[in-house]
């Protein structure tokens, strides 16, 4: 199934983050990713959430999410016309000489950066679509992963096309 | 701005909402609501269980079409409340609950008779809201009032902190509350109304299916217009049931698991099927790909997420039933410029059936389909009837004629056992004048029949039309016909003596065998000052007939069990 990615402007008060992932759970919407944040002086909070699904399961989950009082307004983003980002703390393995050369070529090559280095471990930030983040996990499973945490993916579309009012 | 205490402020908020009656049990959190009651004129109807307050108020808000208010303390009372909520959610009636909760400090530490209702009832309301200052009262209030009653009507729940009720605020009423993410869009597109009139003009084989929205939008009359300027036969959902007259000659009557025949048999062989204010549950729709697979649907909701959401359909109206029909009959009437067709609507007679309700007796037993006729012949038109869940229920929405909106109610979509009692309760509170009856059977009577004593103490005097099998009968019938005859968990040997269980509470109770004594019960009932209670001893054996067999087509109903 293809990988959609939905955004959806919320109104920024208690409670709204449990009635959306209520009506996830309810409906039996499996969603991959969900990412939140508030906007600037406008009452609202931007959520974004990444969902595999068929045009069906799609368009109920669009409907579904439209009809909640909570949110403004929701659309299903362009998936030719979208810039998506997610961003990736992974803490490697790196005692061994060869594998920190490797871990810190292969940051280098994603354009990473190096937020701690110590005798055994290195923190690397990554940046890019999550599709990059699960080939760059491929390259350094190798290496020898001790931790990681992936924010979820958020997105805005390219030119005039806009969510908000 | 007036300063006054919150529990005023909330009085005042119902007041201003026009509530005349609310329903509810007291409780330590909602001890100064109460208190404030005392001061206004507002009607208190003490119900005994919360679940009796809730369903009450929702039979009174489907009769009236106006809001049904019901309060309860915070804990057990708020959590009493909420298969209330989800019945009245699921049929798209408008119930506003209001629950006390523990001061604001206490919330999040298990305090005494905590319950977390904002989270408990968030999936079976359209909306909810816990005030967290007394200020706050009049625009929850307000706003709740408004998310009820309009769009898809539905419960909503207001959770009040006791020292928000307790403590003064500087108090405002607002006048008009607005919602941003609340959109209603009551008018039809144009564009959308001209597409569905095209198909409907050209269709051979016209066929219209009614839901509780043709009802909740007050459109029966154009209902009945268009049904009859395309000589459409006309089938209702179970929620539809008196949107369209039964006695209408257009008339289908149920359609789904146990529809009519003729329903069941000529929604598969329309070409264009209608669809106004209804949802296509699974009890409507039998195998969803059995389910008109040549018809193009047209479906009009005012609820956007209905669309395509079960059924998929050829196209769409989104908006009020009134005004969608309205706007379909007009385009119907200036393109049709050549006669209808007569021989689709004469198949009725083809499909219909004759059942059997003539036979009135099963050896020493009356039967259920006669008994409901009967019934039917003694009340009036006008009468309301409200019905509990099984075969009463189904053999109710069969047998039972309703002839106008808003005289036929029952828990559809949730298929709450117990509901009908009480909901009678609230009809007869909103109709003192009119006859109202509460088709019941021994199992569900039994889940609420605690509410004689609300009934009997205010004088609202509902006839309960008790169908006594002795057995969970709904089940049992899918155990004699699915289950090789093994009875589990169905036989109800501890019944009490409805007519001395009647008597205990000081309504009236009477037990017939006979046909004659039946009609002369309900005619005393009519009149009483008392509730009367009916026990009528049916057959356990007897099955609910038409029935679609469970996972199969409306093509597939069988009129015999065997």
């Amino acid at each position: 199934m293809p990988q959609n990615t939905v955004s959806f402007l919320v109104e920024n008060q208690p409670g709204v983050l449990f009635k959306v992932s209520n009506l996830f759970r309810r409906r039996g919407f499996n969603i991959d990713s969900i990412t939140v944040g508030a906007l600037e002086n406008s009452g609202y909070s931007r959520m974004t959430i990444t969902v595999d699904a068929d045009a069906k399961t799609l368009h109920n989950l669009i409907e579904q999410l439209d009809k909640m009082l909570e949110v403004i307004k929701v659309k299903r983003l362009d998936p030719l016309r979208t810039v998506r980002r997610e961003m990736l703390l992974v803490k490697l393995e790196t005692i061994d000489p060869m594998a920190r050369e490797d871990a810190l070529r292969y940051i280098n090559n994603q354009h990473g950066l190096i937020l701690d280095i110590d005798d055994e471990n290195i923190i690397a930030e990554i940046t890019g679509e999550p599709e990059e983040l699960d080939q760059f996990l491929g390259y350094v499973r190798g290496i020898g992963i001790v931790e990681m945490s992936r924010t979820g993916v958020t997105a805005i579309e390219k030119g005039r096309l806009m969510l908000g009012e | 701005m007036t300063e006054m205490i919150g529990a005023k402020a909330f009085v005042r908020s119902l007041e201003r909402a026009g509530v005349e009656t609310i329903f509810g049990i007291s409780g330590g959190a909602v001890i100064p609501i109460c208190d404030e009651l005392l001061d206004s004129d507002m009607r208190f109807i003490l119900a005994r269980h919360e679940q009796g307050a809730a369903h009450m108020a929702d039979g009174y808000a489907r009769v009236l079409n106006k809001v049904g208010a019901c309060l309860a303390t915070s804990g057990p009372g708020a959590s009493n409340l909420v298969t209330g909520l989800a019945t009245a959610q699921i049929d798209s009636s408008p119930v506003a609950a209001f629950t006390g909760q523990v001061n604001r400090d206490v919330i999040g530490s298990d305090g005494f008779q905590e319950c977390d209702i904002i989270g408990v009832s968030a999936s079976v309301t359209k909306y909810n809201v816990q005030v967290r200052a007394p200020e706050e009262i009049p625009h929850a209030v307000k706003t709740a009032f408004h998310i009820a009653n309009t769009g898809r009507k539905g419960a909503v729940l207001v959770d009040i902190p006791k020292d928000c009720t307790t403590l003064r605020g500087d108090i405002e009423f607002p006048e008009k509350v607005e919602f941003r993410g609340y959109r209603l869009n009551p008018e039809p597109d144009p564009h959308e109304l001209d597409w569905a009139a095209k198909i409907l003009a050209e269709a051979e084989r016209p066929l219209i299916m009614a839901g509780g929205g043709v009802i909740a939008s007050g459109a029966s009359h154009e209902l009945v217009e268009l049904s009859e300027l395309l000589l459409a036969p006309t089938a209702t959902s179970l929620m539809g049931k008196g949107a369209f007259p039964n006695d209408h000659p257009l008339s289908l009557g149920l359609c789904g698991m146990h529809g009519t025949m003729e329903a069941n048999m000529m929604v598969p062989k329309s070409d264009v099927l209608l669809v106004v204010g209804a949802r296509f549950s699974d009890r409507t729709t039998g195998k969803i790909a059995d389910f008109a697979p040549n018809t193009k649907i047209i479906h009009v909701d005012i609820d956007r997420s209905e669309i395509d959401k079960n059924v998929e359909a050829m196209t769409k109206v989104v908006g009020d039933a009134k005004l969608a029909l309205q706007g379909l009959t007009e385009r119907v009437k200036r393109l049709r410029t050549w006669e209808p067709i007569t021989e689709w609507r004469d198949r009725i007679t083809e499909f219909k059936c004759v059942y059997d309700a003539e036979n009135e007796k099963n050896g020493p037993y009356l039967r259920a389909p006669a008994v409901l006729k009967a019934l039917r012949d003694e009340l009036p038109r006008d009468a309301i009837a409200a019905t509990e869940v099984g075969q009463n229920q189904m053999w109710a929405a069969l047998h039972f004629d309703a002839y106008l909106p808003r005289t036929f109610h029952t828990s559809g979509g949730l298929g709450t056992m117990g509901w009908g009692f009480p909901a009678a309760i609230g009809a007869k509170a909103a109709k003192p004048g009119v006859p109202v009856v509460d088709i019941a059977g021994d199992g569900s009577f039994g889940m609420t029949e605690n509410n004689l004593a609300t009934a009997v103490e205010e004088e609202l005097p509902v006839i309960v039309v008790v169908l006594n099998n002795n057995v969970l009968g709904m089940v049992a019938q899918w155990q004699r016909l699915f289950y090789d005859k093994r009875y589990s968990a169905v036989k109800l040997k501890g019944n009490p003596d409805f007519v001395k269980l009647a008597e205990a509470y000081g309504a009236e109770g009477v037990r017939v065998e006979t046909m004659k004594d039946f009609r002369a019960a309900v005619r005393r009932g009519i009149k009483a000052d008392v509730p009367t209670v009916i026990d009528v001893p049916i057959d356990p054996e007897e099955n609910v007939m038409p029935m679609v067999p469970p996972g199969m087509g409306l093509n597939d109903t069988l009129m015999e069990a065997d």
